[in-house]
């Protein structure tokens, strides 16, 4: 019996440490702990509504875009905004971007290299790369020379003994079993998906100013204003031209490098198709809304919840129905830590109990992490691609079930395949697919409105916050790349009184509740096989799996104006 | 065989560059820095040591935005700064390595390396509590911070956070958040704020570094000139509009179809310094301002606090006319910049430095008034 400490948990955003203990090679329970916390929703108190997105924004930048749009989602529903239909657009671009660039990051720099052994690409036959490379592709960068010369690039870095960031890499563990073929083109992606991602995003810069960090929101729509004849508008002819051209190479790289490149890494690794599993439960807000936002009826992808991995049932969403505790949090509750609270009512005063640093080990009995554990009524669950994946395809959505039938039927796996750490990853790939679909289809309805003289892109009837009641209070939803998140306001005298933010990784990365049920990671991590505890590569292929944000998942908050303090999400 | 024992070329080839590759680089790098080409020799002697200046990248409180925007550099691109330029061996967000095998390798830098190594902190060191609202393998940010920054030959600042306290610190600061400057007095710290920093900037400061063995010029801040000393509303392509009397009135109105000044709507501009109209976002496509949304100030000191709120017009902007702003501010030569490539305005810092420092003192002065 062996306890595994993993910290810093690395290749995510943010600071996260899992322990596991570790019985007959297998981890047989395991605490996520996140470990770092700023504040800033207590900083938000008394500040301007109008401009809480450009401070919510700051949570993550990996996630960058999610909280400004979440957040001008709340205030323009405490104050009964309505948004222009070119505003919708622009934010469902935008929002799409962020998803197709973060998945593709996500699989190349943050998770690929728990599957594929750089070292490993040196004893590969450029040649037989180059087959393989044209027998899943058509990517034209795919010759015997081109993978050669990338692996010229690898042997240097080995040969200097100055191996950047592949230093200290679990290279030649055991669970690593591609072929060195595979090996070599993965590595020669993974530098291409650099130079991709850095163009791609090229979306966000012209919609939004700049990545990251986008600076074009406003409360009631965006500031990119659009004219068909004005050379100097943010929005015009030249500029959708550009972002066209740009979503386009993006449509080739999603279907022609990482669809391809996730079913033949998945494809050596079938076992973990049955590792990896959740609490079975799955939340999706609903994503892309292609009429008004309050129509749930019309998102791209359908709101929903699923329980106990059950795809014969979708049941309704009741945002009500939130809670969060505190029981393993470092927080106290004023009605004590035992029970969970909505986030109206939410107080989250930190209280530091874990152990003095430098420490080597958390008391995981009692408190353990910044993390607050949220529950949907009273039930743990796990948020994400694969959750909206889920919930689209139980909803019968043609275009989702098409594509998880086509990879299922290629991957020779049953549905239930899915309910694991390589069916998040195979969910995260064909939501891409989805988002690539309508990227340029959206473009073309902005250009569409354009030169039919709908040119509206923001609606200012209470910009002035003289035409605001005295009080309001109003929730805003995203589906963001990493899952569910919403923000929850208060207004009073024309200031931000309570602000309150759910996030993604806090339902995922959160620790146990009052009951003792675990959060999804928790869950996720028992009965993986650890070939050497020394190397918990294995712990790390799951974790990634979801994809791990803290800098999200911790947050302060303020609590009705008191000095108290409250954590989000 | 060491690296040294062999020809350049010979150790190019084992540093997997290719002569074509090589001679393409070492051109970016003269390009990004505007120099002359024969500084080519310059640079290729920089980068001709027997090992590549190894490279550590800390995070605190931070959203990994700074992370972010370095991943977006263009010029040189990301794969070639941390493959060719550089051995960064140790960066959360990207590296290979977890857990113990992390902490092994940034131990190994501050033991071997002690010295020589280049430190990147992003985000805030928060100071309350003995530390406790940031740990990372059971150690305090701050434990970390002052062992990795003490014993490095530099240590960049990238983003508010780091070095001001950005977002943590604004009022009412609950975790102590501090800037690497202030959580550990007495470091050689160069500031690169922003949030997030440009990367072109900050790979400007990295090849000026390993090319002439020092800082470029800075300012009071510990901020390079050529980055930081120019106001923002001087180089404004809106600025014609601004002297003319044409302004954004309401949003989505004429104005804001035809690009006119953002003053009206909170535009900090006038009181902000970057180089953020000139250099741009992401490869030169944007930025906030062509946009359509006013600048926010968010590479001014404390900017969370002391720049908003936003949408609140600022008092006391000089009156409008052609150049007023010049004449009170003294710069010589305000105005020209506006359209300066990122290239321009690193070069015109180093010729400033190599050529006796004028220009760096003309940006000086103007960024002592901002």
């Amino acid at each position: 019996m062996a306890r595994i400490v993993v910290d810093p948990v690395t290749r995510i955003e943010g600071h996260l440490r899992i322990e596991a203990q570790v019985d007959g090679g297998k981890v047989s329970d395991a605490w996520s702990s996140g470990t770092m916390f700023r504040g800033i929703e207590l900083i938000l108190k008394g500040r301007d509504p109008r401009e809480a997105w450009l401070w919510t924004q700051r949570i993550c930048a990996v996630c960058t875009m999610v909280h400004a749009l979440a957040s001008v989602r709340a205030v323009e529903d405490a104050l009964g905004i309505e948004v222009p239909d070119n505003a919708r657009i622009i934010r469902n671009i935008i929002s799409a971007t962020q998803l197709i660039h973060d998945h593709v990051v996500h699989f190349y720099h943050l998770h690929a290299l728990d599957w594929v052994d750089v070292t490993q690409a040196l004893k590969a036959d450029p040649a037989k790369t180059s087959q393989l490379a044209e027998s899943i592709s058509a990517w034209p960068k795919s010759s015997r020379n081109y993978f050669k010369a990338v692996q010229d690039r690898v042997k240097a870095l080995v040969d200097s003994q100055q191996l950047s960031l592949f230093t200290g890499g679990y290279w030649g563990h055991p669970a690593y079993h591609l072929p060195p073929e595979a090996n070599l083109m993965a590595v020669a992606h993974y530098l291409e998906a650099l130079e991709w991602q850095r163009d791609f995003i090229r979306i966000h810069a012209a919609l939004g100013g700049k990545n990251p960090n986008l600076q074009t929101y406003l409360v009631g729509g965006m500031t990119t204003a659009m004219d068909p004849n004005a050379p100097n508008a943010p929005i015009n002819p030249e500029r959708l031209d550009f972002i066209t051209q740009v979503a386009r190479s993006a449509t080739t790289f999603v279907e022609q490098v990482y669809l391809p490149d996730v079913l033949a890494v998945a494809s050596f690794y079938p076992e973990w198709f049955s590792l990896g599993e959740g609490p079975g439960n799955f939340l999706s807000y609903g994503a892309f809304p292609l009429g008004g936002v309050h129509d749930a009826s019309r998102y791209m992808l359908p709101r929903g919840i699923i329980l106990g991995n059950d795809l014969a049932h979708v049941h309704p969403v009741d945002p009500g129905q939130v809670t969060e505790y505190v029981t393993h949090s470092w927080y106290e509750y004023s009605s004590g830590d035992q029970t969970g609270v909505h986030p109206y009512d939410g107080e989250t005063n930190p209280k530091y109990t874990g152990p003095t640093p430098p420490y080597e080990q958390l008391n995981v009995d009692q408190k353990y992490s910044w993390l607050k554990a949220p529950r949907y009524d009273d039930k743990p669950m796990e948020v994400g691609p694969l959750a909206r994946v889920l919930v689209a395809y139980a909803s019968g959505d043609q275009e989702v079930k098409a594509l998880v039938d086509g990879t299922l039927a290629k991957l020779k796996a049953p549905a239930t395949a899915l309910f694991s750490t390589l069916g998040r990853v195979a969910a995260r790939a064909l939501e891409t697919q989805v988002a690539v679909n309508h990227l340029e289809e959206w473009i073309g309805q902005l250009r569409t409105n354009m030169h039919s003289g709908n040119l509206a892109t923001h609606n200012g009837e209470k910009w002035d916050p003289a035409t605001w009641p005295k009080t309001a209070r109003g929730w805003g939803f995203f589906e963001a790349p990493r899952g569910s998140l919403a923000h929850w306001v208060e207004i009073e005298d024309q200031a931000i009184k309570n602000y309150q933010c759910v996030v993604p990784t806090t339902w995922n990365a959160g620790p146990r509740d009052a009951k003792g049920q675990r959060g999804a990671y928790e869950t996720a991590l028992l009965k993986t096989p650890i070939a050497d505890p020394e190397r918990p590569l294995e712990i790390l292929r799951t974790v990634h799996s979801f994809d791990p944000c803290l800098a999200c998942a911790v947050h302060v908050l303020d609590a009705h104006g008191r000095t108290r303090v409250h954590v989000k999400a | 065989m060491p690296l040294h024992d062999h020809s350049l070329p010979e150790a190019l080839a084992l540093r997997g560059v290719s002569r074509r590759r090589f001679i393409e680089f070492c051109g970016a790098m003269v390009a990004t820095l505007a120099l002359p080409s024969h500084y080519i020799d310059q640079v290729v002697q920089a980068l001709d040591k027997k090992r590549k200046p190894v490279m550590v990248w800390l995070e605190f409180q931070d959203c990994a935005g700074n992370t972010e925007s370095m991943l977006r550099s263009a010029d040189p691109p990301i794969a070639d700064i941390v493959l060719d330029l550089l051995s960064l061996e140790y960066h959360e967000t990207i590296m290979a390595a977890a857990g113990h095998h992390a902490e092994a390798a940034l131990e190994r830098v501050v033991k071997e390396e002690k010295g020589q190594y280049i430190v990147v902190v992003e985000g805030s060191i928060p100071t309350a509590d003995g530390g406790v609202y940031c740990t990372i393998g059971g150690r305090t940010a701050l434990d970390i911070a002052r062992e990795v920054c003490a014993n490095s030959a530099l240590n960049i600042a990238v983003g508010a956070c780091a070095w001001d306290g950005g977002i943590p610190y604004a009022k009412p600061n609950p975790t102590g958040a501090r800037g690497l400057q202030d959580a550990i007095p007495g470091l050689n710290v160069i500031n690169l704020g922003g949030c997030p920093h440009n990367p072109a900037n900050t790979a400007a400061v990295l090849v000026h570094y390993l090319t002439f063995g020092q800082a470029p010029a800075l300012d009071q801040y510990n901020r390079p000139l050529f980055a930081y000393g120019h106001i923002i509303h001087d180089q404004c392509e809106r600025r014609a509009h601004y002297d003319a009397g044409r302004f954004v009135e309401e949003w989505d109105d004429e104005g804001a179809r035809n690009g006119w000044c953002l003053y009206k709507m909170g535009c900090k501009g006038p009181e902000a310094t970057f180089n953020c109209p000139t250099v741009r976002w992401n490869s030169g496509t944007s930025w906030p301002v062509k946009a359509g949304h006013g600048c926010i100030a968010c590479a001014s000191y404390h900017f969370w606090d002391s720049k908003s709120p936003f949408y609140k017009r600022l008092p006391d902007v000089p009156g409008f006319g052609v150049d007023t702003t010049a004449e009170k501010v003294g710069w010589v030569a305000v105005g020209a910049v506006a359209g300066l490539t990122a290239a321009h305005a690193v070069g015109s810092a180093v010729r400033g430095k190599v050529g006796g420092g004028r220009e760096a003192k003309d940006a000086g002065d103007g960024a002592s008034k901002s």
